[in-house]
């Protein structure tokens, strides 16, 4: 019993950096925007989260930091792919080398430096539930954010007004800036959120993954991020089921070393990269008869004056 | 106060030409900024950048090396992305062509092989390379699967693959343990071109893949096709032209120099097989592309200069203490500035103040 909960613990910790992070391209790419910045935003967000962190002790810094970076990158993001109508897909390549580059130098003076991570929640009695007690009222804040943080974005997107002119935009850009929606600032705002999450997901590595800082801790998940949302279909509740089946891929590759399983270890560590490529060519092809992205997806807009 | 951004009536050939010049300036005075954040004096640290390096025979030799994979992985990349084929994997296909070559020089270790040795392994990592970038070309006409995600995460497993060959099979059994192959046998080595030297005849291949790319764009029906289904896909549905079968060419194009690139750089500068073979040539070669216009000439020019980079950061951390990392951000700030100057080609930007908008009226 105590491995199952310890291996769910660990699924659920392994899974919400990409929730975090999908949650905010999804609302970036429902509005019409393809942001591939995500691992450079994210990287940032894991560099200055640590660093605001350990500068003041408080990990709340720390995620606000991580978040306030993660903002700050996407508003780079913004002011090209947006401001100056530039290729979306070479911008988001752009911020990733960009990002990877300052992370470092950001962080270089806090390698090997270590932080008392996030605590985990303890409620007497709930928590000491045998079986769901740790699992349902045991984990990190961060946790419960992204849960909320979804939650939110299902019922910003589907109940809200707002919602439907975002979504509006992501599928006819032209159509909704005739009706009068300012099509440029609404998809700005939803870069900007996108970042907030991304930083925010980086954050969390450092701050309750690992209580350390190395360059390159993302490993590529800002990608896998960005896989999940095609995953998802666009929509947030696959995409809960996407992160934490990728959280249990990750997991399983790790405990699968522990259990002695006679395959070397590099080969369990590319299973959630091979999956990632597996589980996008099994969704396109099922796609075939059309898209769901949203139809605007990636696509220029200058607005006609 | 708004940006606005006006379409040009025709594209400015005359911008078009300056823009990489503008992003480069700008970049410079960006750095300069960095730098003296950082406490560093800018004029020295530019200096030890972008001029000394150019002082000494030794850095302008290890320039050329170091531009040698970039100007090959940038040309293969540039046909990809004039056909629309978002290629971002050239690390993992780089990676993939050095294993494969190594296989025969880590095979025939020792034994006295032939002359053979080193053009088969040349060729070897040239198809390895070709094979692994058809992967995510397949899965994108066969499935429409994102080849910018597919072939991207394809550079992970390529690292986690070479990592298991060097740390297993092919490790040296003398290498104190390191994880590294054996150094490479003499005739499984790349050629060098001075005496004592660092220049290596893969620079010469470069050369030769820039003139073949500068032919096969400028001169045959082929290259027309390419930049015809990148610019006007609709045009090219109805010249006929078969879009997909051009993502797997450019794809398998692509990735064939990057492989070709990946054995030149293990055979030659560094010798054996080891991880860390690259500081991100895949990577960089995106903004060589892109700096270098999509143009042969134009990225041999930029490929220099990106080389120019490495080995300034290298000497800037020697002689300044400038984190290495900086050199990563250079490349980064410099592809914004690049791209954001390419949208003066096809825009003119105008700052309009929202008073005079009211007094425009319904429009």
């Amino acid at each position: 019993m105590e491995l199952v909960e310890a291996i769910i613990l660990s699924v659920l910790a392994a899974s919400t950096p990409l929730l975090i992070a999908a949650t905010g391209e999804l609302v970036t790419e429902r509005s019409g925007v393809l942001n591939l910045g995500v691992e450079g935003m994210m990287i940032m967000g894991a560099a200055c989260g640590f660093a605001g962190a350990w500068l003041t002790g408080s990990i709340i810094i720390g995620a606000i930091c991580g978040i306030i970076a993660g903002t700050l990158m996407s508003l780079v993001f913004a002011l090209m792919a947006l401001g100056l109508a530039v290729n979306q897909v070479a911008t988001g390549l752009a911020l990733t080398i960009l990002g990877i580059g300052l992370s470092g130098l950001i962080g270089a003076g806090f390698v090997g430096e270590r932080i008392t991570p996030a605590p985990h929640l303890y409620i007497p009695v709930l928590t000491d539930i045998p079986l769901i007690g740790r699992v349902l009222f045991g984990e990190d804040a961060f946790v419960y954010l992204s849960i909320a943080l979804i939650v939110g974005v299902w019922w910003f997107l589907y109940q809200t007004r707002t919602g439907l002119i975002l979504r509006a935009c992501g599928d006819n850009h032209v159509s909704a800036h005739a009706l009068g929606y300012p099509v440029l600032r609404i998809r700005t705002l939803a870069v900007m959120f996108g970042g907030a999450c991304a930083g925010l997901a980086g954050a969390y590595l450092p701050l309750a993954y690992t209580p350390f800082f190395i360059p390159g801790m993302t490993a590529g998940r800002g990608w896998i991020a960005l896989a999940l949302v095609v995953f998802s279909s666009w929509r947030p509740g696959r995409l809960v089921v996407g992160a934490y089946l990728f959280g249990a891929v990750t997991i399983l590759q790790l405990h699968a070393q522990g259990w002695g399983i006679g395959i070397p270890s590099q080969f369990m560590s590319a299973l959630p990269y091979l999956a990632t490529v597996i589980v996008l060519v099994l969704l396109s092809r099922a796609r075939t008869g059309g898209s769901t992205a949203p139809a605007a997806l990636g696509t220029v807009f200058v607005p006609d004056r | 106060m708004q940006l606005v951004l006006e379409k040009r009536a025709e594209r400015s050939n005359r911008i078009a030409l300056v823009s990489p010049l503008i992003a480069i300036g700008l970049t410079i005075v960006t750095m300069s900024i960095l730098f003296a954040v950082l406490g560093k004096n800018p004029v020295l640290a530019l200096h030890a950048y972008f001029i000394a390096p150019l002082t000494d025979g030794y850095s302008l030799q290890e320039i050329a090396v170091k531009a040698t994979p970039l100007v090959m992985i940038a040309i293969g990349l540039s046909l990809c992305y004039l056909a629309n084929a978002w290629n971002i994997g050239a690390e993992g296909q780089f990676l993939i062509g050095a294993v494969a070559g190594s296989w025969i020089a880590v095979k025939t270790q020792g034994t006295d092989a032939g002359a053979w040795v080193l053009p088969a392994m040349l060729l070897l990592g040239a198809i390895a390379g070709a094979l692994y970038a058809l992967i995510p070309a397949v899965c994108k006409v066969k499935f429409g699967a994102s080849e910018i995600l597919t072939s991207l995460m394809l550079v992970y497993v390529a690292d986690l693959f070479l990592d298991y060959l060097v740390r297993g099979p092919w490790r040296d059994p003398h290498g104190f343990n390191f994880p590294t192959t054996a150094e490479f046998d003499p005739v499984a080595t790349v050629p060098l071109l001075i005496e004592g030297g660092r220049l290596h005849l893969g620079s010469i291949i470069a050369l030769l893949v820039v003139a073949a790319a500068a032919v096969l764009l400028g001169r045959t029906i082929k290259g027309f096709e390419i930049r015809v289904v990148g610019a006007a896909p609709r045009a090219a549905r109805f010249g006929g032209f078969n879009s997909n079968q051009l993502i797997i060419l450019t794809f398998a194009v692509s990735g064939a120099l990057a492989g070709l690139a990946g054995i030149i750089e293990v055979a030659g500068p560094v010798g054996h097989l080891q991880p860390g073979i690259s500081p991100g040539y895949g990577f960089t070669a995106i903004i060589v592309a892109f700096l270098g216009r999509l143009n042969p000439i134009g990225i041999l020019i930029a490929g220099l200069f990106l080389a120019l980079t490495f080995i300034g950061g290298e000497q800037a951390q020697i002689a300044m203490k400038i984190p290495l990392d900086v050199t990563k951000v250079f490349q980064g700030i410099l592809l914004f500035y690049v791209l954001a100057c390419d949208s003066l080609i096809l825009y003119r930007f105008r700052l309009v103040f929202p008073n005079r908008q009211v007094t425009r009226g319904t429009g």
